[in-house]
C-alpha cells in the first residue's frame, strides 16, 4: 500500500484509491444494477405489473407501513416471538449441555438419541404445534424452542469436549472451587462456542416465526404477508420482504455485535479476523 | 470399549423412550399421543402404497432437484466471484442482503410470479440453499494460499486447469460445509411450501391430516419428515468423509 516515505507512482497512488473506495462504490453499483433491472422488467411489462410493481411502488409502501400501527404491533409480534425462542433455548441448551457434558457416560449414552432427534425437520412439527396452541405465540415457540435447542446443545457439547485438561488440573491444583473454576475455566472456553451457536440459532429462530405465523397464522409479518396476498396486494407482499431483509440484517449485526463485545478477549476478534 | 457396551449405548436411551411411549399409552389415553403398534400402522399404509408414487416421490424429487441446482449454481458463481475481485464487490453487498431475507416470506411472491407448481418450489428451495454455499466458496476461494496461486501460476496452468487442481480441492472443506448447512434448509423449504401451497407432498397431506384431526396419520407424516431429515444427514456425513478424507488426514498430521 502507499508508503509516504516513499513518494509513490502516480499509478500507485491510483491503485491504492482503488482499493480503498472501491468495494463501496461497486456495491452501491450493485445495488443500483439491481433496482435498474428491476424497474426496466416491470417498465416493459416483461412480468406483469401486477405480479411485480415497479421499485418506486414498493418503496412508496415501505415507507407508508411506518405510519400504520398494524405494521408496527405485527413486528413487534415476530420479534417477541424471537426473543423468547431464541432465550429459552439458549438458557436450555446451555443447562442440559452443562449436565450431559459433565459425564462420559451421559454424553456416550445421549449421543444417538441427539444425532437422530436434530435432523428433524422443526418445521415438520408445524401442525402438533398448531393443534396444541392453535394461532398462539406457543405454536411459534414450540417450534422455534425445538430447532435453537439442539443447535446450541451440540455447540455447548463442542465446548466442554474443548476444555483443556490442564487448566482444569491447574485449577484444581490451585484450589478453586466450583463456582471459580466454572467462572473462570469453563465458562471462558464455553463462550465462543456458545456465541457461535447463538449466532446460527438467531437466523433460524426469524425463518421459523415467519414460516409458523405463514402457515398456521399467529399474529406477525408472516402473517401481514398472508393477508397481503389474500388482498392481492403486490406492492404490500415487496415490501414486507424488504422490512423482513432489514429485521434479518439487524439482527445479524446485533449478534456480531453482541460476539464482538463478549469476546473481545479470544483469538478470533483480537486477531482482526472477524468471524 | 466392548461390542456390547456400545450397543448399549447406542440403543439403552431409545428403547427406554419407546418403552415408556408404549407403557404411557396403553395406561392411559392421550388425544394428542397415538400408540406406537397404530403409528406404525398408519405410517405404512399412508405412504408405502399409492402415496408413495403421488406424493413421496414428487416430494424428494423437488428437494433434491433444489439441492443439486443449488449445488451446482453455488460452486459455479461462487467459484468466479470468489476468483476476480470487481465482481466480488460488486455483487456481495447486494448478496447479503437478500440472504438475509428469511426465506420462507418469499412463497407469496413466488406464487403470484410462478405459481403452484413444482418449479415455484424448487425454485425456492434454489433461492434460500444457494447463498451458503455460494457465500462458503467465496470465502474458500478468497483464502487460498497465494504462494500455492503464484506457484500453479509460474508452472503454466491455464485458468480451467487452475480452477480444476488449485481452487476447488482448496475450497472444497469449506463448500462441503455450505452444503451442510444448505441441507437442512432445503427440507425446511420442501415442507412449508408444500404445507402452504400445494395439492400433494408429504408436506401438504401432514397439514392436511391436521386439519382433519387425525392424529395418528398426522404424526406418520411428522415421523416421515422426519427419516428424510436423518438419512439426508447420514448420507452426506459418508459422502463427506469420503471426499475430505485428504484434508482430514492432513488435519491429524498437523495436530500431531
Amino acid at each position: 500500500m502507499a508508503n509516504p516515505a516513499i513518494s509513490a507512482s502516480p499509478a500507485a497512488r491510483r491503485y491504492s484509491l482503488w482499493l480503498k473506495t472501491g468495494p463501496a462504490a461497486l456495491g452501491t453499483l450493485g445495488f443500483l444494477g439491481f433496482l435498474g433491472l428491476w424497474q426496466m422488467v416491470s417498465t416493459f411489462g416483461i412480468v406483469d405489473p401486477r405480479h411485480m410493481p415497479p421499485p418506486a411502488a414498493v418503496f412508496e409502501r415501505f415507507a407508508a407501513n411506518f405510519a400504520y400501527t398494524d405494521f408496527w404491533v405485527a413486528t413487534g409480534h415476530t420479534l417477541r416471538a424471537w426473543l423468547l425462542g431464541v432465550l429459552i433455548s439458549t438458557a436450555a441448551g446451555l443447562v442440559v449441555g452443562v449436565i450431559i457434558g459433565s459425564s462420559r457416560v451421559l454424553v456416550r449414552a445421549t449421543h444417538s438419541t441427539i444425532e437422530f432427534l436434530r435432523p428433524i425437520p422443526a418445521v415438520a412439527l408445524i401442525p402438533i404445534a398448531a393443534l396444541l396452541f392453535g394461532p398462539r405465540i406457543g405454536s411459534e415457540l414450540m417450534i422455534i424452542i425445538y430447532a435453537c435447542f439442539w443447535i446450541i446443545l451440540i455447540q455447548v457439547l463442542y465446548g466442554i469436549a474443548d476444555l483443556d485438561k490442564v487448566a482444569l488440573d491447574t485449577a484444581r491444583t490451585l484450589r478453586m472451587d466450583f463456582p471459580q473454576r466454572v467462572r473462570y475455566v469453563i465458562f471462558p472456553t464455553l463462550l465462543p462456542f456458545l456465541m457461535t451457536g447463538l449466532r446460527l440459532a438467531a437466523t433460524v429462530a426469524l425463518i421459523l416465526a415467519i414460516s409458523v405465523e405463514l402457515i398456521v397464522g399467529t399474529p406477525g409479518l408472516g402473517q401481514e404477508v398472508a393477508f397481503a396476498q389474500i388482498n392481492g396486494s403486490a406492492p404490500a407482499i415487496y415490501a414486507l420482504i424488504i422490512t423482513s431483509g432489514l429485521l434479518g440484517i439487524a439482527i445479524n449485526s446485533l449478534m456480531r455485535f453482541v460476539e464482538r463485545k463478549t469476546l473481545f478477549w479470544h483469538e478470533s476478534v483480537r486477531g482482526g479476523k472477524a468471524a | 470399549m466392548t461390542l456390547l457396551k456400545k450397543t448399549g449405548y447406542f440403543l439403552g436411551i431409545p428403547l427406554l423412550l419407546l418403552a415408556a411411549w408404549t407403557v404411557y399409552t396403553s395406561t392411559a389415553t392421550n388425544f394428542f399421543i397415538p400408540e406406537p403398534a397404530k403409528l406404525m400402522d398408519r405410517f405404512f399404509k399412508i405412504w408405502f402404497s399409492e402415496r408413495f408414487v403421488s406424493d413421496v416421490l414428487p416430494s424428494l424429487s423437488r428437494l433434491l432437484a433444489g439441492l443439486g441446482l443449488s449445488i451446482v449454481i453455488g460452486i459455479a458463481v461462487g467459484a468466479v466471484i470468489g476468483y476476480v475481485r470487481w465482481i466480488r464487490w460488486l455483487f456481495e453487498p447486494l448478496f447479503e442482503f437478500i440472504r438475509a431475507i428469511p426465506s420462507t416470506i418469499l412463497i407469496p411472491v413466488l406464487l403470484l410470479l410462478i405459481g403452484i407448481n413444482d418449479s415455484m418450489k424448487i425454485t425456492l428451495i434454489v433461492f434460500s440453499c444457494v447463498w451458503p454455499i455460494l457465500l462458503n466458496t467465496v470465502a474458500g476461494v478468497t483464502s487460498i494460499d497465494e504462494v500455492l496461486q503464484n506457484t500453479a501460476k509460474v508452472i503454466g496452468l491455464t485458468k480451467f486447469d487452475r480452477m480444476r487442481y488449485l481452487v476447488l480441492p482448496a475450497a472444497s472443506p469449506q463448500i462441503m460445509a455450505g452444503i451442510r448447512q444448505s441441507l437442512a434448509v432445503a427440507l425446511i423449504l420442501m415442507v412449508v411450501s408444500e404445507m402452504f401451497a400445494s395439492t400433494d407432498g408429504i408436506g401438504h397431506w401432514t397439514i392436511n391430516f391436521q386439519n382433519r384431526v387425525a392424529i395418528a396419520e398426522m404424526w406418520s407424516g411428522i415421523l416421515l419428515l422426519g427419516i428424510i431429515g436423518v438419512t439426508l444427514s447420514v448420507v452426506f456425513q459418508w459422502f463427506q468423509k469420503r471426499i475430505l478424507a485428504w484434508y482430514e488426514g492432513l488435519k491429524e498430521k498437523e495436530n500431531d
